[in-house]
């Protein structure tokens, strides 16, 4: 019998124990959290095909312990059988969707193009309003985060009364731009100040004006900035729930709004609800997909300076 | 950035002529004038003096449109290469001001009045009637306590936040799948949160959290009944929503941080509990500090969930201030009490807020 001469030390052993048992740990809690991020968006999805008897009996994967129905779908008209008829409820989601795509889309262009240009005067020219400096209006701006909507809603509600701006687009886009323009300016003074200055002397050199050097030379370097804030903006103005519950009532009801009240009044017809909240998140979940990169920037535009 | 000097020099030699000058101060003066005097007819109108057959006051609001579209043209036509200047912050400042301070000071009338939208007798005074009321309105206090306690659980939040990052910007495979899941959460409007996990994934009798609970010898799990477990639930929904955003956040701060240093630390015989305590977390305190800030900021906007899971049930035991705000006026459709709710909110959240400003910014100033 010959003793083995090379062998590793127990340290080293040890360590190789150590480190899979490290790794096992790591992996395991990053899926665990992949599966708390994910199983609610996979519960919706299933549960839009789903029929009573699988809600009950609380299965859980297509194929296997049910079949997958378009109850929920046709509920709502989308199904396949039921696109090309006419569809009340598809109408009204309809509707209540490109409500949310204008009121969303209009506002975070406004709040952009707003913000760049703030954000890029503060980041490059000393002004003085009264007592206000660079610092002060910069706080103005920023200091609007804090204040909660609750403040503004109702003087809000009366002043549209009064204005006859109650129920439309243009009054909910016009508090959206003011709700998101604060993040806008942040995230933009960032990307503003890592800038170099060398690059508007050379323009103005060539005999561009100022405005000339913003929109011809600045704007499209600062693109990436501006992209996060505009997505960063379109996700909190879709989402957003109180100002068009208070605001809104047919007209200019957007899609929070509609899943909300039908919320109470569908009881157990869970498959119709799961549709409708799937179709409501489905854009944003692909924008969070597909772009994810930018929105990680711009959330992380303010955190290191 | 310092308070004097432009970053951006430009010299400039702006020749104003003196009718240039003038015609920019008629421009300014005169679409105020135009303002002020449509201000006051409509006030008459409204009073009942004279009869004019407004319907609503949007001629004032073209007019202020217009003042300020004069105002800003004004201050190229008077100040030149400056005004261009000006223009770039000028919309977005007279933007908010109209937005924020005139609906605030609106705001502050309303508060102490009587206002019943609903009502035909329109806007009545009542002095301190509201405050009185406000002061022996327990479910307001309830509501304050509340929030109290949703803003404590972001301690929770952030320390799950923080792990998650570490464990992001650790060495692993399939990042980009990991850093994906994390942040769907984020993307998903509160509204549909609250039925997708409130009203169905906790339903007492199908939802699958209450059939695991049963499997693991709960009876009768129940998520909405009790204020506690109730609380409970809002603060894990809403964390749900919000950690991604602190945990990226963190992330990005981790990432700043310079790799040599925790090998510097390694090589000086620091294992990794000690790593992280003595230089991770030291050098990550700005970047915690901004984003605990920014996240208490969302947080006590917090309302949305709560409207639509449980209506501030049972008994107002998980209102936060905003859905009680929101359910006083939608009961009651009184606009004057709830605003001087709001405002009292304001008042409290403003000073706690810059204590904790404050706070914080002695606390990350270094110490010899």
């Amino acid at each position: 019998m010959t003793a083995q001469i090379f062998h590793d030390s127990d340290t080293d052993r040890a360590y190789r124990a150590k480190w899979i048992t490290g790794r096992v740990i790591v992996y395991g809690i990053l899926i665990l959290w992949a599966f708390i991020s994910i199983f609610p968006i996979y519960w919706t999805i299933t549960t839009s095909f789903k029929m009573a008897p699988d809600v009950m009996k609380g299965n859980m994967v297509p194929w296997w312990d049910y079949v997958p129905r378009w109850l929920g779908w046709r509920s709502l008209g989308l199904s396949p059988d039921t696109i090309g008829n006419e569809s009340t409820v598809r109408e009204e989601f309809l509707k209540r969707f490109w409500n949310s795509t204008v009121v969303a889309v209009s506002a975070s262009t406004l709040a952009v193009a707003l913000g760049s240009m703030a954000a890029y005067g503060l980041s490059r020219f000393s002004y003085r309003f009264g007592f206000m400096r660079n610092s002060d209006i910069s706080f103005f701006f920023l200091s609007q985060l804090i204040l909660p909507p609750v403040v503004l809603a109702l003087p809000f509600l009366v002043l549209y009364k009064s204005l006859a701006m109650l129920d439309t687009r243009i009054g909910l886009i016009l508090l959206y731009t003011l709700t998101v323009l604060p993040i806008v300016i942040w995230i933009m003074r960032d990307q503003f100040g890592s800038i170099p200055t060398e690059l508007e002397e050379a323009a103005l050199v060539d005999g561009l004006s100022i405005w000339g050097a913003f929109l011809t030379i600045i704007l499209p370097i600062a693109a990436p900035g501006m992209v996060a804030s505009f997505i960063l903006s379109l996700v909190l103005t879709w989402n957003e729930y109180f100002f068009a519950a208070l605001l809104t009532s047919s007209h200019a009801k957007t899609l929070p709004v509609m899943v909300a009240s039908q919320t109470g009044s569908q009881g157990i017809s869970w498959w119709s609800m799961a549709a409708l909240s799937f179709a409501a998140i489905l854009p944003l979940i692909i924008i969070g997909i597909a772009l994810e990169r930018y929105i990680i920037k711009g959330m992380a535009a303010g955190a290191v300076k | 950035m310092s308070a004097e000097g432009d970053r951006l020099h430009v010299v400039t030699a702006d020749d104003i002529a003196d009718s240039r000058l003038r015609f920019g101060k008629s421009l300014v003066w005169g679409s105020a004038v135009l303002m002020i005097f449509i201000a006051v007819l409509q006030t008459a109108d409204q009073n009942g003096w004279i009869d004019i057959g407004f319907t609503n006051w949007r001629p004032t609001l073209y007019a202020y449109i217009f003042w300020g579209i004069c105002l800003c043209a004004a201050q190229v036509i008077m100040r030149g290469e400056h005004g261009k200047r000006t223009l770039f912050v000028l919309p977005a400042t007279l933007f908010v001001v109209s937005m924020v301070v005139f609906p605030l000071l609106f705001g502050l009338v309303i508060a102490f009045s009587d206002w019943n939208l609903a009502s035909p007798d329109g806007r009545q005074f009542n002095g301190l009637d509201n405050v009185r009321q406000m002061w022996s309105d327990p479910f307001y206090w309830n509501a304050l306590r509340n929030m109290v306690w949703y803003t404590l659980a972001i301690i929770v939040e952030y320390a799950i936040a923080f792990g998650l990052a570490l464990l992001l910007n650790a060495e692993i495979k399939a990042r980009k799948f990991f850093r994906v899941a994390f942040l769907l959460p984020l993307m998903l409007s509160p509204v549909a949160v609250s039925w997708m996990i409130g009203k169905s994934m906790l339903e007492n009798r199908f939802g699958p959290v209450a059939r695991m609970l049963r499997e693991l010898g709960v009876d009768n799990p129940s998520f909405f009944s009790s204020p506690e477990i109730a609380q409970l639930m809002i603060m894990l929904m809403d964390a749900w929503t919000y950690i991604p955003f602190m945990m990226i956040m963190i992330l990005a701060g981790l990432q700043a941080i310079p790799r040599e240093l925790n090998e510097a630390a390694k090589v000086d015989g620091a294992g990794a509990w000690t790593q992280f305590w003595e230089v991770t977390f030291p050098l990550m305190l700005p970047v915690s500090i901004t984003a605990i800030l920014i996240r208490i900021i969302f947080k006590l906007k917090l309302a949305d969930i709560i409207i639509n899971v449980t209506a501030g049930g049972p008994g107002g035991a998980t209102d936060s201030v905003t859905s009680f705000i929101f359910r006083e006026y939608r009961d009651r459709s009184n606009v004057g009490y709830g605003t001087l709710l709001a405002i009292v909110y304001l008042v409290i959240i403003v000073v706690a807020m810059t204590i904790l400003i404050k706070v914080a910014d002695r606390w990350m100033r270094p110490r010899y």
